[in-house]
C-alpha cells in the first residue's frame, strides 16, 4: 500500500495543516508520497517537505492549476492514484479540499470520508456527524480510501530528509471555472486555524463593540474567531466563523465572549486546550465546555481583563 | 435556464440528536424532521432567479422514502414548479446520491443544480462536487452570492482566506451557504396549495443505480464530554488561574 498527500501552501511552505496531515497519513501505515500543484514558482515548497515518513513530492505546476480550481485538478489527480496504484489520497480538511476531493473520489468511484478525526487501522475511521453531536466508527474497504482529516487532531510531523522530487505534467486546458477576483482580509494578525490564542466573539460583542474583542486579541497576539451569530449581525467576518460547518480550531486558549454555545459552534473549538467563557448568563451552555467560565457582562469583563493583562 | 434543486429531510437543526441506546444509530424514529438548511437556501435561490426571470423552471428533487416528500412540499409552497422524488427507502451514502442525480439531470437537462453544501445529517459537503465531476460540469462550492452572466455564472465563494468569485461556464453545479440569503417565510395558502401539487416519483432502480452502501458503519456514540471546568469569580481570579494554573498566558 501507499499513500499520497495533497498539499495546501502559500506557494513557498505547505501549511501547518497539511504537515498534520501527513501525520495522519502515516497512520495507514504505509509510505506516503506529497503531491503539490500551483504556478511554476511553487516549486520551492518542495524544501518544506523533508519531513520524516514522505518518500517522494510530485510537483504540478502550471498556468492550468495555479488557481487551484477543482474542475482540472481533480483529473490530474484521479489519473495519478489510477497510474501509481495509490491506495489513498488523504488532505486536510479545508475549503479548498471540500472542493476537491469529493471530485476526485467521484472520479475513481469510491465513496470518501470527509473530516476524519481518528485513524484506527487502515480501514477504520471515525468522523463528526450530526453536527458534531455524534461520532460515527466507520469501516472503508474502497480500492482507494479518500479522506479529508481534521488536523488539529493529529500531531506535528518530525523533520526528515528531504524527499525525491519529481516533475508531474499539468492539465494543459483550464476546466470550465475561471477565478475572478480574490479577496482577503488585510490583517497582521495570526492565522486563525494555527493561532496558539483566539479571541472569539459572539452576538452579545455587540454590546461592548468589536473594538473592545480586537484590543484584547492584539494585547494577547491573538487570531480572532465568531460565532456565526457574530457574523449574521454584521459584528465579524465569515472567514472567521468557527463551527463544524465552518473552521474547527484548537488553540492552547480560546476565549468565547458573548457565544451562546450552539453544538454547531462547541464542536469547531472544543478541542483546545483551555478553554474560557465569558457570559452574563449563568445557564449559557458554553459553560459546559469551559474550563474557566466567568459569569458576567462583556461591558464591565473585557475592559477589566484588558487591564489586568496590562499589569500582570 | 432550467433549474434542479435538491433538498434532503434531515433531522431539525433545532433538536438534540440521541444515539440509540445499542451504539447502532442515531435515533430518528420520533425527531421532528425538516427541510436540510443549506438546502433551503437553495431552494430560496432557485425561486429567486426565476421570479428574476433568469430561470424559467424550478424542480426540486429529494431521494429518500415517502416521508421526505414533506420537503418537496416545502420546496413547492417556496414557490418551486415541480417536484420529484426519487424512491429509496434505505437511507443512500453520497456517492449513490451523485450517481441518482447525474442520471436524472441526463433526463430532465437543466442548466443549473443548485444544492446545499452540506446535509446536516452525514455532514459529507460530497454530493455537489461528485455530482459535477460525473457529469463533467464545472462547480462553484459554498456560494454567498450568484449572479447569471451570460453563459456564464459568477458565484462569489465563501473560503478559508476571505472570499473567492469565479466565472463558472453553464451548465454547472452550485452548492450553498447560508449566507447565500434569508429563505422566505412560507405562508399559510402556499402551504395549502402546496398540498394538493403532483409530486413526480422515479425507482431508483429506474436510474441504473446501484446504490449498495460502500461503508460499514461499525457503531455510533456521543463524543467524550470536556472534564468539567469551574467558576471563576472576578476577573482578577481569572487572570491568576490563566496564569499560574492553567499556563497559557
Ligand atoms: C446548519 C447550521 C450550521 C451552523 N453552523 C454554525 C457554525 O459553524 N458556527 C457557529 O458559531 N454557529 C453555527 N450555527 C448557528 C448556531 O446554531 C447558533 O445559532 C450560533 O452559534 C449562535 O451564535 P451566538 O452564540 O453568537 O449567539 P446567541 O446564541 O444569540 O448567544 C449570544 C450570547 O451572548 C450573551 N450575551 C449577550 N450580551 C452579553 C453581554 N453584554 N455580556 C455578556 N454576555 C452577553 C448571551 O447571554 C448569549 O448567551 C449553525 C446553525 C445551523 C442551523
Ligand atoms: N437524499 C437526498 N435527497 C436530496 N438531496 C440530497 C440527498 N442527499 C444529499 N443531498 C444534497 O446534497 C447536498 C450535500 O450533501 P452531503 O454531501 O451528503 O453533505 C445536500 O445539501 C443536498 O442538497
Amino acid at each position: 500500500m501507499s499513500v499520497l498527500v495533497f498539499a495546501e501552501h502559500d506557494g513557498a511552505r505547505v501549511t501547518e495543516a497539511t504537515r498534520r496531515a501527513i501525520t495522519a497519513a502515516a497512520n495507514l501505515g504505509a509510505p506516503v508520497d506529497v503531491v503539490v500543484a500551483g504556478a511554476e514558482q511553487a516549486a520551492g515548497v518542495a524544501d518544506s517537505l523533508a519531513i520524516e515518513g514522505v518518500g517522494r513530492v510530485w510537483l504540478c505546476l502550471g498556468p492550468a492549476v495555479a488557481d487551484q480550481l477543482a474542475e482540472p485538478l481533480a483529473e490530474r489527480l484521479a489519473a495519478l492514484v489510477r497510474d501509481e496504484g495509490y491506495q489513498a489520497l488523504v488532505a486536510a480538511t479545508s475549503t479548498q479540499t471540500r472542493d476537491l476531493l469529493p471530485r476526485v473520489a467521484a472520479a475513481l468511484d469510491v465513496q470518501m470520508l470527509s473530516d476524519v478525526i481518528a485513524i484506527e487501522d487502515a480501514e477504520t475511521f471515525v468522523r463528526p456527524i450530526h453536527g458534531g453531536s455524534v461520532l460515527a466508527r466507520v469501516r472503508c474497504r474502497e480500492p482507494v480510501r479518500v479522506l479529508t482529516v481534521r488536523s488539529t487532531r493529529f500531531d506535528r510531523p518530525a523533520a526528515g530528509d528531504p524527499p525525491a522530487v519529481q516533475r508531474l505534467d499539468a492539465p494543459a486546458e483550464p476546466g470550465p471555472t475561471r477565478l475572478l477576483e480574490e479577496q482577503g482580509s488585510a490583517s497582521d494578525r495570526p492565522d486563525l486555524t494555527s493561532a496558539r490564542v483566539v479571541v472569539a466573539g459572539g452576538r452579545g460583542v455587540a454590546d461592548v463593540g468589536v473594538e473592545e474583542l480586537e484590543a484584547l486579541a492584539d494585547q494577547l497576539g491573538a487570531a480572532i474567531g465568531a460565532s456565526r451569530g457574530a457574523v449574521e449581525a454584521g459584528l465579524l467576518p465569515n472567514e472567521a466563523q468557527v463551527g463544524l460547518t465552518a473552521k474547527v480550531v484548537a488553540p492552547e486558549l480560546y476565549i468565547a465572549a458573548g457565544i451562546s454555545g450552539a453544538i454547531y459552534h462547541v464542536s469547531g473549538m472544543k478541542d483546545s486546550r483551555v478553554i474560557v467563557a465569558i457570559n452574563h448568563d449563568p445557564e449559557a451552555p458554553i459553560f459546559e465546555v469551559a474550563d474557566y467560565g466567568l459569569g458576567a457582562d462583556l461591558r464591565e469583563a473585557l475592559p477589566a481583563l484588558r487591564e489586568a493583562l496590562e499589569q500582570s | 435556464m432550467k433549474i434542479l434543486v435538491t433538498a434532503k429531510r434531515v433531522i431539525d437543526s433545532t433538536v438534540r440528536v440521541r444515539v440509540r441506546s445499542d451504539g447502532t444509530g442515531v435515533d430518528t424514529a420520533n425527531a421532528k424532521m425538516a427541510m436540510n438548511p443549506f438546502d433551503e437556501t437553495a431552494v430560496e435561490e432557485a425561486v429567486r432567479l426565476r421570479e428574476a426571470g433568469t430561470a424559467s423552471e424550478v424542480l426540486a428533487v429529494t431521494l429518500g422514502d415517502a416521508g421526505s416528500e414533506e420537503v418537496l412540499r416545502t420546496a413547492l409552497a417556496f414557490g418551486a414548479d415541480r417536484a420529484l422524488r426519487v424512491e429509496s427507502d434505505d437511507p443512500l451514502e453520497p456517492l449513490a446520491v451523485s450517481r441518482a442525480l447525474a442520471a436524472l439531470v441526463e433526463r430532465e437537462q437543466p442548466d443549473l443544480v443548485l444544492m446545499g453544501k452540506q446535509a446536516i445529517d452525514d455532514d459529507s459537503n460530497q454530493v455537489g462536487q461528485m455530482l459535477a465531476q460525473h457529469l463533467g460540469w464545472g462547480q462553484a462550492t459554498f456560494a454567498c452570492a450568484v449572479r447569471a452572466e451570460g453563459e456564464e455564472l459568477q458565484v462569489t465563494r465563501e473560503v478559508d482566506g476571505g472570499r473567492r468569485t469565479v466565472a463558472v461556464r453553464l451548465p454547472a453545479v452550485v452548492t450553498t451557504e447560508l449566507d447565500l440569503n434569508q429563505p422566505r417565510y412560507i405562508k399559510l395558502p402556499n402551504i395549502m396549495k402546496a398540498k394538493k401539487k403532483h409530486i413526480d416519483r422515479v425507482a431508483l432502480a429506474d436510474l441504473g443505480v446501484n446504490a449498495a452502501p460502500r461503508l460499514e458503519v461499525l457503531g455510533v456514540a456521543e463524543p467524550p464530554p470536556r472534564a468539567s471546568g469551574e467558576r471563576v469569580a472576578s476577573v482578577a481570579e481569572l487572570v491568576e488561574r490563566l496564569k499560574n494554573d492553567a499556563q497559557v498566558i
